[in-house]
């Protein structure tokens, strides 16, 4: 058997099932999506469900807002990621106690942390509550909206509760591999702290949290039971009102669902483009055999 | 001295941080009536425990469903990521980068991109509302991060151990059995339990697949915490985070050793 056999007979399999799953999946969904079914006679595709829906304030609303949601989510999530790195990687009492937090946060689901937030947030959460007893409101309506709201707030939150620890840990693990070598020798010929930091760690660290963030905007932009928990009613978060469109009793309004969902995969491929642009290629293939 | 207490102050609003949203959880799961503007219930209760714990409200069928399921689904990972890592982290060949954007897009593309369609695939092949249907479902998120894991266990395997066996009489199936695997094992642990991790947390692929008949954990924690019964949502969802804490405890003692994390594994 040669090597080239034995390679794609390992590959095989995976590419089997997933081929078999996702790639189907997104096959028909493309189908559908240019209206192309022909169990009810629809037997000419045509792009009508895309004019309509980017012709639709709803969806553009929600398209508009999930952005919002994901950039927003991505940039603090990853600004505060590289904030806690960098307290991480020093000495200090309790360091190891955040360390085992962090890891914790990881193994959490999403929906736990989203009933968590809207328990703290909501109006008559625990925020409101020491806000009344601190004599700051009168009561629970007085209180901010920061979820169910219009600008995401609660649902931000969630995602960067969530998503510091995933960056922060995937930078430490990058500090390490790179060493503290670098800055030493920036240090010695005369850099401040500030400047080793800005231009020898920072550039190294980069290609790490892009792709990082990369996977935190695809999550943050495609997730459903976050904002159907934390968002408001009008606009909902793009993959909300997709999977509302799909359910909807009108059969017709689904091609229009089947095109957010192609337009949420569009979104999601760039990402994976930017992830494998910049994560660390895997395995040297020093063993060949 | 400034910048010590400093650092002391981060790292503590940092912590604070991180167990903040689980606090009201913990507290809402033994709390009885807990309204505004009561900093802490007036009276306690095992009450929701009790329920969750009595067999007509089926959080325990859920549970052990949810087990099922992710079970399954990390070992159908496991049966074809290993294959697939080896492949990734000992050769090199042409098409290499295109392959591996195939096996990785899977996890990073978001489910609702994928449910819908998945949906209509399924329904032709009758797997809508089974637990077959679900398991094949979460394959799809799972078998690239169990790939991902492999292929970075097998970048640092020396293949020269098989060859020797091999080379002593020992059999394919015997070299697997008694080289390879004891060789990949901790990194194969490390992949099945972020495998059942994954597929643990599903909530789309789940209820869209299932179509409401397949009933694990965060579809029973969201159908009581929309409905209004903090108590419970809140003893489900501790319940819901207990193996992930288990699997952290089991997973720093035995098999990294080092502070090296499941993220750092996968991630960049």
């Amino acid at each position: 058997m040669t090597e080239r056999t034995r390679i794609i007979l390992m590959l095989a399999p995976a590419f089997l099932l997933l081929g078999g799953v996702f790639f189907s999946a997104l096959g028909l969904t493309l189908l559908r999506s240019f209206r192309y079914m022909p169990v009810i006679g629809l037997t000419e595709p045509d792009l009508a469900a895309y004019a309509t829906i980017l012709a639709s304030p709803g969806f553009l609303g929600s398209l508009g807002l999930s952005l919002w949601i994901a950039a927003v989510s991505t940039l603090t999530s990853a600004g505060l990621a590289l904030a806690a790195a960098l307290l991480l990687r020093q000495t200090f009492p309790g360091r190891r106690l955040i360390g085992f937090l962090f890891q914790l946060n990881l193994t959490v689901p999403h929906v736990v942390g989203a009933i968590g937030i809207l328990y703290l947030f909501s109006q008559s959460g625990a925020f409101a509550r020491l806000a009344y007893a601190g004599g700051l409101i009168g009561g629970p309506a007085e209180f901010p909206a920061l979820v169910h709201d219009p600008f995401a707030v609660g649902i931000i939150l969630q995602y960067v509760w969530k998503e510091v620890p995933f960056i922060g840990l995937i930078l430490l693990a990058n500090m390490q591999a790179i060493g503290e070598d670098h800055e030493a020798t920036a240090r010695s010929l005369g850099a401040t702290r500030w400047q080793a930091f800005t231009h020898v760690l920072l550039p190294m660290l980069m290609p790490g949290l892009i792709a990082a963030s990369a996977l935190v905007f695809a999550f943050a932009f495609g997730a459903y039971e976050i904002p159907l928990l934390l968002g408001a009613n009008a606009p909902e978060a793009l993959p909300v009102l997709a999977y509302r469109s799909y359910t909807d009793v009108d059969l017709a309004a689904r091609p229009e669902a089947m095109a957010m969902a192609m337009i949420i995969a569009l979104i999601g491929g760039a990402m994976v483009l930017v992830y494998a642009r910049f994560a660390r290629p895997m395995g040297r293939g020093r063993h060949a055999g | 001295m400034r910048g010590n207490a400093l650092r002391l102050f981060a790292g503590l609003a940092l912590a604070l941080w991180l167990v903040l949203p689980l606090v009201p959880l913990a507290i809402w799961s033994v709390a009885h009536g807990w309204r505004f503007p009561d900093l802490l219930p007036q009276q306690w209760s095992g009450n929701a425990w009790a329920y969750a714990f009595s067999p007509g409200s089926g959080v325990l069928e859920s549970l052990g469903l949810t087990v099922f399921i992710a079970t399954a689904t990390t070992v159908l990972a496991a049966l074809v990521g290993v294959p697939a890592g080896r492949a990734l982290g000992l050769h090199e060949f042409r098409g290499k980068g295109i392959v591996t954007l195939i096996l990785i897009a899977p996890a990073i593309v978001p489910g609702i991109a994928v449910a819908l369609g998945l949906h209509g695939v399924f329904l032709r092949l009758g797997l809508t509302g089974t637990v077959g249907g679900v398991i094949l479902a979460h394959l799809i998120p799972v078998i690239p991060y169990m790939t991902l894991i492999m292929a970075s266990v097998f970048s640092s395997f020396d293949t020269d151990v098989e060859a020797q066996a091999r080379s002593l009489g020992a059999r394919p199936v015997q070299v697997f059995i008694h080289v390879t695997l004891p060789a990949i094992l901790p990194g194969l642990m490390t992949g099945a339990l972020f495998a059942f991790l994954v597929s643990w947390s599903q909530y789309l692929l789940t209820l869209s697949i299932g179509g409401g008949r397949v009933q694990t954990l965060p579809l029973t924690l969201f159908t009581f915490a929309t409905s209004g019964r903090n108590d419970v949502t809140g003893a489900i969802a501790i319940l819901y985070i207990l193996p992930g804490v288990l699997i952290l405890l089991f997973t720093a003692r035995h098999l990294t050793g080092r502070n090296q994390s499941l993220a750092a594994r996968v991630g960049a």
